[in-house]
């Protein structure tokens, strides 16, 4: 089982899992506020997406149709001696001018926020007395809740895409190292040929494919397979270029010398190797998938209403006068823009930790 | 050079096809085409419907029209739009001249911002200022196009009507301008959406100059420059700064994909009259031959643009030349 002992296979261990041997908490000290931040504000994010009935207050496809483009409600502590009603509180808002939708609050009432009550984080009494965190949409939905729900398309189209477009990108790029010949030719002028596409054009025309009838969750796949397909060209490059090279490199004939079997050499150095790259790689993409899809939901080609996006939320700003009115439905907008900047501090710290050859 | 040129040329044509019939196919794929709203229409009798499929082509197998469309494409006619009803070609002429325009000076706000941004940071590393850059330089990145192009028409609405158009590409009485002011009036409309666009490129560039100027000031040649007693401005333009380029240039052309994409998006939000906008308006009612046109247009500004890079890497690097890019 163990192979003769050097000490040439035990550095270059040490050097590729350096990092990741000190464990979770390690990590943790070394990185840095932003990194910290970063991966905080993604936890709560996927915590969003895999409980979303629970951190949103209210169903997100109810309208309150005595409520649209009400505007983000005032939070107010109660006196200790209420906090048996709730310890938050707010006053109801009424529409006092139903054209320029604008609202007064009842100073006369209260509604107060219950934590932890009937499977919720937060909520009030009734639907019809809501406590609207992030104001409401132009139908009288809670946005808070429909951005929670969000969260469930927003944060998987990134690592359902990465999945595909690596395991695509790994599959390819290998076999076409390791074949060579016409099939490698073949697929790398493919590939080219994907490279050079006005990607975004390209997803535009591709887009118009999906038909019309079929439900959110199928609709959701077909534009991360269509995401992927236009995205796993790239990668399945660097993998091939990556895996050849690290095939002739000191260490890894010192290991075929030394009477490793390939199976041997391809998961103990080949693999490690390439893992780190591709780590950051995989992280560094993910922003790619989410702008994508919501750049398509925006415009209207991506994730139908009533299923929330981040970026079907936005497609109400297109209107400038809605935009000047109710600016409150940008806030969509500020979820994917942190969303895309904690991968890119993630993806660069990374870099930094596990694949430290590449200056940029 | 003309072999090099010959050869590029040579290599775009699968390319193009292999793009266009991708396209062809999604788009004949797509259930129901631009017809089947008439079809609707009780009052278009089924005559008619069947005289402007023929007319169209639209009754014909999928290879027969995209070897017609192509055959047209050939002789510049790029189709009929059903949607505008008129030739796709003047169409785009007009559209992708306005998308240049938008792309070209975005990308040059976005250089003459980032080379000497990244240049100072890179000089006065791990200073208050490089911390304070490359953190905005961290925002820029991430901020996404549209969200911006957002941010944008608020600033502007907010800051009134008289200082920046929120969205549009000329005002509504330019027809009635001097030529003079319809230039201003452009250029005045294109002040927002060359910000946003410029935002995001402009960002990435900056951290690769950074990145490039603190890889090559510690490599040999540099130091050998600074020990045969060259003064240090000459060191730094000379040395450092002509070799940090080279990667820029290949950059720029690999961003122009990127940079129509995003002006795609700031044409929608902004309502620009430009490709991108053109081409959402045909994908949106299956306008074929207007999706195809586009897609083809984009694609050759696109391979265009690589094309001007490479040529340009030519004429900067000395260690490049024509010979050894043909044989890549």
């Amino acid at each position: 089982m163990s192979a003769p002992v050097t000490t040439l296979p035990r550095l270059q261990a040490a050097a590729v899992a350096g990092p990741i041997r000190g464990g979770l908490a390690r990590e943790w000290r070394l990185a840095s506020r932003t990194v910290r931040a970063s991966v905080i504000c993604l936890v709560v994010f996927y915590l969003f997406a895999a409980f979303s009935p629970f951190f949103a207050p209210y169903d997100p496809i109810y309208q309150n149709r005595s409520m649209p483009d009400c505007p983000p409600m005032r939070l107010h502590l109660s006196a200790p001696s209420q906090w048996g009603y709730g310890v938050f509180w707010t006053y109801p808002l009424h529409m006092v001018d139903a054209e320029e939708r604008s609202y007064a609050p009842d100073r006369n009432h209260r509604i107060y926020i219950h934590l932890f009550s009937r499977g919720h984080l937060f909520t009030t009494d009734s639907e019809q007395a809501p406590f609207y965190l992030m104001g409401s949409d132009g139908l009288g939905r809670d946005l808070f809740s429909r951005i929670v729900y969000g969260a469930r398309v927003s944060m998987c189209v990134g690592l359902i895409g990465v999945l595909i477009s690596f395991s695509l990108g790994i599959a390819v790029g290998a076999l076409s190292g390791y074949v060579g010949g016409l099939t490698d030719n073949l697929i790398m002028r493919w590939s080219e040929i994907e490279m050079s596409l006005p990607s975004f054009y390209f997803l535009l025309a591709l887009a118009a494919v999906i038909p019309p009838g079929i439900s959110a969750a199928q609709r959701f796949l077909l534009i991360v397979a269509i995401m992927s397909f236009i995205s796993w060209a790239g990668l399945a490059r660097v993998i091939r270029g990556m895996s050849s090279s690290v095939r002739s490199l000191p260490y890894v004939e010192a290991g075929r010398a030394l009477g490793g079997s390939r199976w041997r050499i391809i998961t103990r150095h080949v693999i490690p190797s390439v893992l780190g790259y591709a780590i950051v790689a995989a992280t560094l993409s993910i922003p790619g998938f989410i702008l994508g899809e919501s750049a398509l939901s925006l415009l209207g080609l991506g994730i139908q209403e009533p299923t929330p996006s981040w970026g079907n939320l936005l497609s109400q700003a297109e209107d400038p006068q809605n935009l000047v009115r109710y600016p409150w439905i940008l806030i969509p907008g500020i979820f994917i823009f942190l969303t895309v900047m904690a991968f890119n501090f993630l993806g660069d710290h990374l870099r930094d930790r596990l694949d430290p050859s590449s200056s940029f | 050079m003309a072999r090099f040129l010959i050869r590029r040329l040579l290599n775009m044509i699968p390319l193009i096809i292999g793009i266009t019939f991708i396209s062809f196919l999604a788009m004949s794929l797509v259930p129901g085409d631009y017809l089947s709203n008439l079809k609707m229409n009780p009052r278009i009798s089924p005559e008619i419907i069947h005289q402007l499929q023929a007319q169209f082509g639209l009754d014909k197998p999928l290879l027969v029209r995209y070897v017609k469309w192509l055959w047209g494409v050939i002789h510049l006619d790029f189709g009929y739009s059903l949607q505008y009803r008129v030739s796709v070609t003047s169409l785009i002429a007009a559209r992708a001249f306005n998308t240049v325009i938008l792309a070209v000076a975005s990308m040059v706000f976005a250089w003459i911002l980032a080379i000497p941004i990244g240049i100072v940071v890179a000089l006065r590393q791990n200073s208050i200022w490089d911390r304070i850059l490359s953190f905005l330089a961290f925002l820029g990145m991430s901020v996404p196009n549209f969200f911006l192009a957002f941010l944008m028409v608020y600033f502007a609405m907010w800051m009134g009507k008289d200082w920046l158009p929120p969205g549009g590409t000329f005002s509504v009485d330019y027809n009635s301008l001097t030529l003079m002011n319809r230039i201003a009036d452009r250029i005045n409309h294109l002040i927002l959406p060359v910000f946003v666009l410029g935002v995001a490129g402009m960002a990435g560039l900056m951290r690769l100059m950074r990145s490039q100027i603190l890889e090559i000031k510690n490599s040999e040649f540099v130091r050998t420059a600074r020990a045969k007693g060259l003064p240090e401005r000459v060191v730094i333009y000379k040395h450092v700064l002509r070799n940090a380029l080279n990667p820029f240039i290949t950059m720029a052309g690999y961003s122009l994909g990127d940079l129509l994409g995003g002006a795609a998006l700031v044409e929608a939000v902004m309502n620009l009259q430009g490709l991108g906008l053109l081409l959402l308006n045909a994908v949106r009612s299956l306008d074929i031959y207007l999706v195809m046109g586009s897609v083809l247009i984009g694609t050759m500004l696109l391979l265009v643009g690589n094309l001007l890079a490479d040529i340009a890497l030519v004429a900067v690097d000395p260690r490049v030349d024509f010979s050894s890019m043909a044989s890549q």
